[in-house]
Order: C-alpha cells, then sequence, then structure tokens
C-alpha cells in the first residue's frame, strides 16, 4: 500500500507519518490529540488525497450518538406514512437511514473515515463504538441484516482533550500527538501555504508570532492555522514592507492583530502591555 | 527482546496491554519501519502509549532501556552476571571523578555500596529545582535501578551516544499528571471541573425521546426521562492570600476566574495563612470583612468548599488563642476551621507544595488532620482526586 509522507500542502513530521503509516498496515483507528489549530482535521484530507481516495467525515456534537453513525430507523415517517395508508410501510428497511460508518463500510474502494472531535459526544460514546471499529461490522435489529465492511477504511479520531477517553477504546487505537511544531517545521508549513512569500517576510512574522506564544497569561495562546490566516491577511492587504520591522513603537500589538487573537481581553492585555513598554522608555 | 521492553514500560507506569505488544510485533512484521531506533522510538510510542501525558515517562522508559540497563534487582544482579560485566555498567553511570574514587574497591559488595552512596548524593545535590527527582518517592522504577539513571538521563543522557537522541530531549515533561499545574494544565484541569458540574440533576421529561419511543411502540404512550444537564454545583473557594502564597496566587486565580463561568453559584473569600473569625471577599479591600457566622447561615451545607493555600505557617497560628499574627482571634483557628468543616458536607485542601514535603511541616500535617486527609496536591492528579471526593 502507498505510505503517506508529506505533501506540497501538508508537512507532516515524522513520527506523524510514521504513527500515519503504523495506523494503515495495522489497519486501527488513529487517534489524533493536539492543540486546536495544528492540522488534526487537515490531516485526514491530506491522507485521503496522497492515497487518492475518497473521505468521509462525520463531525462529533455534543448531541451526537453512536448509533447514528451507523443507522436510524425514522420510526415518526414511518408513522405518518401508515396514517396516509402509503405502501411503503410493509417495507421496514424504507426507514432505515445509513449513517456514515455504513456509509464508509459499504464503500466499493478504501476511503478515509474522519471522526472529527470524538470528545465532545458524551462520555459513553466511543464505547458505543468499539466493536464496530474493530471487526468493522454491526448488526441491523430492525432488518436483521450485519453489515461488514467490503474494504476496512482508514480511520481518523480527533479528540480535544476535553473529555478522558475510556481505556478500553483507546487499547484499540493507535495514538499520536501533534506537539506544537517548532520553528523550522513552521516555516516549512508557511513556505507550503504561501510559496511565493519573501523570506524576510516569513521571519519577521514568525518572530512575531513566537514573541507573541511566549507572552505569559494570554487566554488562547495563536496556532499555527491564526498564523496561516494573519500571514495571509498581511499579504492581501499589502501592507508597507518594514510596519513588522518597526515593532519597537507598538510592540505588543503585532498589524491586524484581529487573525491571531481572538479574544478580548487578550487584547487587552497585550494593549496594556504596550502601554507600560511605552511608559519604560 | 521486546518482551523485555515491554515489562521496562509497564514498570514505569505505563498503561499498556498485551494486545499492543502484539500489535507492535505485527507492525514490524509488516515493515513500517526500517532498522532506525529513531523509527523504533516513535512506532512504539504511537502504539503502546495512548496519552500524552505518559509521553514524558515512555521517554525515561526508553532511554533506560536503550542504554542497555534495565532495572534488575540486586540479588539477581550478584547470581546471574558476571561480576566484570556489571562493573562496567556501573562504572559506565559514573563520572570520571567518582571512577577513580572507586577504582581502588576490590569487591562488588563495596562497589555497589559506593554506587548507592554516590547515588544518594547526587540526588541531594540535584534535588533542588529539578521536579523530577522529586518524584522519587513514588517513582515505579523499584528500589535501585531508575533513579541513579534517572537523574543520569537528563544530566548526560546523550553520553553513550554520539548525538542527542529525540527521547532524552524530554519534550512532554509538562504533559505530565504529577508535574505542577502549567497554564496548559489550567484547561485540562478546568474541564475536569465542568464534568463533575454537569453529573448533579434532576430528571426531566426527554420529549424527543417519548416521541420515538412512542412511534416505535406503535402508539401507546412511552414516557421516557433524562438528566436534567443543568449545572447545579455550588462551590465556595477560599484563597490562602499573601506571604508564602504569593508565587501561587495568580495560578489560583486563573484557574477558578475561568471556571467561574462554569458554576452558576460560586463565591470567592480571601485568608490569610488560616481562616479566623472572618474572611475578605475583596483582597484589596480587607476593612470589608465577611464574618464566618454569615457564611454558615447563608450558605447551605450542599456547597462545596476548596481551600486553597499552602497551609505552611507557625503552628500556633492554628492552635492558640492570639495565634494570627495580624490580630486579635479570641478562639484558636481550628475552631473555626472546625466549624467550617461541620457545617458543610464537603471540603478539601488543594495545596501547591508537593505532597512529599507535607508531613516535614508540622502546620500542614496538621491541617491535613483537620481536613480529615482530604488534602490534595495542587496537580493535575490532585485536583482530580478532589473533585472526585467533592462530586461524590
Amino acid at each position: 500500500m502507498k505510505k503517506f509522507t508529506s505533501t506540497d500542502t501538508y508537512i507532516a513530521t515524522p513520527d506523524l507519518e510514521l504513527a500515519v503509516n503504523a495506523a494503515m498496515s495495522l489497519e486501527k483507528p488513529l487517534l489524533i490529540k493536539g492543540e486546536p489549530g495544528t492540522g488534526k482535521t487537515l490531516l485526514a484530507e491530506e491522507i485521503a488525497k496522497s492515497i487518492n481516495t475518497e473521505i468521509i467525515k462525520w463531525h462529533i456534537k455534543s448531541t451526537t450518538k453512536a448509533q447514528q453513525g451507523l443507522y436510524e430507523y425514522d420510526a415518526i415517517t414511518r408513522l405518518r406514512d401508515s396514517q396516509l395508508g402509503d405502501s411503503r410501510i410493509q417495507d421496514i428497511s424504507n426507514y432505515i437511514v445509513k449513517g456514515k460508518l455504513w456509509e464508509a463500510f459499504e464503500s466499493k474502494e478504501k476511503v478515509v473515515l474522519l471522526i472529527d472531535e470524538i470528545d465532545k459526544a458524551d462520555i459513553e460514546f466511543p464505547n458505543d463504538l468499539l466493536l464496530e471499529l474493530d471487526k468493522m461490522e454491526f448488526f441491523v435489529y430492525e432488518t436483521k441484516e450485519n453489515i461488514i465492511a467490503k474494504n476496512r477504511p482508514i480511520v481518523i479520531i480527533t479528540s480535544n482533550n476535553e473529555k478522558e477517553l475510556p481505556d478500553a477504546f483507546l487499547r484499540r487505537c493507535i495514538f499520536h500527538y501533534i506537539n506544537f511544531p517548532e520553528r523550522e517545521v513552521m516555516e516549512k508549513i508557511v513556505n507550503v501555504h504561501f510559496p511565493k512569500i519573501k523570506k524576510k517576510l516569513v521571519s519577521e512574522a514568525l518572530d512575531v508570532f513566537f514573541e507573541l506564544r511566549e507572552i505569559p497569561g494570554l487566554k488562547k495562546n495563536p496556532s499555527t492555522s491564526e498564523l496561516i490566516d494573519w500571514i495571509k491577511l498581511l499579504l492581501s492587504d499589502d501592507i508597507p514592507k518594514d510596519i513588522l520591522h518597526e515593532r519597537d513603537e507598538n510592540k505588543a500589538i503585532p498589524p491586524l492583530h484581529g487573525a491571531l487573537i481572538k479574544n478580548e481581553q487578550d487584547v487587552q492585555l497585550l494593549e496594556r502591555l504596550r502601554f507600560m513598554l511605552r511608559r519604560g522608555k | 527482546m521486546l518482551i523485555e521492553f515491554f515489562l521496562t514500560l509497564k514498570k514505569s507506569g505505563i498503561k499498556t496491554t498485551l494486545k499492543e505488544l502484539l500489535d507492535l510485533i505485527k507492525a514490524l512484521q509488516l515493515g513500517v519501519i526500517k532498522f532506525k531506533t529513531e523509527d523504533f522510538y516513535y512506532l512504539s510510542r504511537s502504539i503502546m502509549v495512548k496519552d500524552e501525558k505518559f509521553y514524558d515517562r515512555f521517554d525515561r522508559a526508553f532511554s533506560i532501556f536503550f542504554n542497555g540497563i534495565s532495572d534488575l534487582d540486586l540479588e539477581f544482579l550478584k547470581n546471574e552476571i558476571p561480576e566484570e560485566w556489571l562493573r562496567k555498567q556501573f562504572e559506565k553511570t559514573l563520572s570520571k571523578e567518582e571512577k577513580d574514587k572507586i577504582q581502588s574497591l576490590n569487591d562488588l559488595e563495596e562497589l555497589m555500596k559506593k554506587f548507592m552512596e554516590t547515588f544518594n548524593e547526587q540526588r541531594k545535590r540535584h534535588e533542588g529545582g529539578n521536579k523530577w527527582i522529586g518524584t522519587g518517592g513514588t517513582s515505579p522504577y523499584g528500589a535501585y535501578g531508575s533513579n541513579p539513571f534517572g537523574i543520569r538521563i537528563g544530566q548526560d543522557g546523550n553520553r553513550n551516544f554520539s548525538a542527542a537522541k529525540v527521547w532524552d530531549k524530554r519534550k512532554f515533561i509538562n504533559l505530565d499528571d504529577d508535574v505542577e499545574i502549567g497554564t496548559r494544565n489550567i484547561k485540562v484541569v478546568l474541564k475536569k471541573l465542568r464534568k463533575f458540574s454537569r453529573i448533579d440533576g434532576q430528571d426531566e421529561l426527554d420529549v424527543g425521546e417519548t416521541i420515538r419511543k412512542t412511534a416505535n411502540n406503535g402508539g401507546f404512550v412511552d414516557i421516557r426521562l433524562k438528566p436534567e444537564r443543568k449545572n447545579q454545583v455550588k462551590v465556595l473557594l477560599f484563597f490562602d492570600v499573601g506571604g508564602s502564597m504569593d508565587p501561587y496566587i495568580k495560578l489560583c486565580e486563573e484557574l477558578f476566574s475561568a471556571a467561574k463561568y462554569e458554576f452558576k453559584n460560586m463565591e470567592y473569600f480571601y485568608f490569610h495563612n488560616f481562616v479566623y473569625e472572618g474572611v475578605w471577599k475583596n483582597n484589596e479591600r480587607r476593612e470589608d470583612v465577611v464574618y464566618l457566622d454569615e457564611i454558615i447561615n447563608k450558605y447551605g451545607s450542599d456547597y462545596k468548599i476548596i481551600f486553597v493555600g499552602d497551609a505552611s505557617m507557625g503552628i500556633y497560628e492554628i492552635t492558640h488563642v492570639n495565634g494570627s499574627i495580624e490580630h486579635y482571634n479570641e478562639k484558636p483557628g481550628e475552631l473555626y476551621f472546625k466549624r467550617i468543616k461541620n457545617h458543610f458536607d464537603r471540603l478539601v485542601w488543594l495545596n501547591p507544595i508537593p505532597k512529599e514535603d507535607w508531613e516535614y511541616v508540622q502546620s500542614i500535617d496538621y491541617t491535613r488532620y483537620l481536613t480529615e486527609n482530604k488534602m490534595y496536591n495542587f496537580t493535575i492528579d490532585g485536583v482530580n482526586q478532589a473533585v472526585k471526593f467533592l462530586s461524590k
């Protein structure tokens, strides 16, 4: 099978590459954790792209039930149909709505199945999917049929660490924690997104960015995706070349900070810092 | 070989099972990696470790294992392994001066004794700021093996290698549970608090589920209930301020002010060193005293009480009339504390001082006794336990 490597649109560190390849060879789900904005969701898309297959996304919300990923029995439509005397009502399979997992199991070729933000769901949610993910099969009670995956999909699961996942579930996964990228990796990431960008701008932007991340007490540290957005803004806004350079005056607040800092209190904190810096002079 | 590796991981407290070992072997058979130790490190980590907080422990265990030394016990060493080899292994872990020092010793027993001494000496010398040795007491590696090497790993772990190895960099140290709370960790703790704030609640009618079940039943009404997901938890927080707590107070405030929106009913109070007849609502305006009687009258016994403080003071500040260093207290502090303790059902004390040191400070030990052993470390793990107790 094709191995997963960094692409020209996505930079994967060697350890991440290995984890993905191990998960693909062992045919086990890959659980990805990491700070928000480090490219967890993007990874699934890139894997799909690199092995040239479809991706099926299942976004989890706090109300999502495991059963919804398999199938749902639409009893209400059936009840209504029975009142109207519709003949469809005779066949219960008319009212079985397929879920994302079923979709992935049914697919003719190997697909990537993304279960996004699994920690948002109820605590029991992962447990309810144990067998389904392990054996890649499940049973439909209403129609008494057993659904078995034709091709075991590559399952990518992301988590933001809001809840702890049960041990039994973890046992069945390959795990990878995306650490916040170091400067060299970050430079590569920026280059991938903006191939024509000037080196100087990148290095200055990264200076500002990492400085910002080092300020203690920020509620939300800017992450990779925010950096990319910010550089996009810098480029499109056509700001004067040396604005990043002349940071002395407004050192604490970078230009177009709205893309980097998403929290009112953080902006206030930076403003206070700037005020103190000025007064200090 | 892999079994040995697996056991080393197990001993270092990583929860891994046979199933994962088999997975690792399978992955090796499938040829996921070529013959690079670094690749093996990444591969085994992603298969055996399922939580980033164990990454650091894994790094340490990996380092121990790949330095060719596993923690065998002393008897086993003496009986099974040629002395010559053993001596070399020990010497490997010693510095040049230390080597010279022990050159004169012939007997293996003596050598080992000396080795232990050096190790003890080292521990004393290094203990200061290095938290990772401080956890030695609970270290899972057994009596002899890992601690000396534990010291070594951080200090000059790459001595036996030409270049620094990934696992010796210990990048994930602040993700470990036992480490004190940092900014990242605070977020995780908050999520724990949220969890417990949602457990409480009463049943309410689940309209959607009732309709569905009724439809399934072919029209017979089947009433379904579900627990209400309201925030029912009420919390009173008492912060120790000033003096020895100064380094921690920002941490505390950060932690709980962010938690504020999680709790509908949450109040802050401040005190200095120990509670007496009154506490302050606002640390800057200390003249606004809230008397303990008011608190006990106003808040029901179902409020959860969290004290945050280092409980480090003169013991008389707790036990004596006029013990307070700030004012004249008519009754000893412990009496006031007991009144709080008796009124409320659940009370915990979070202490930022490392647990290992508690028994050496009389006032901490006594406060712990007063809380009926419900004092917890101000670490992720400690807060976790405290939350567990509170939500019982």
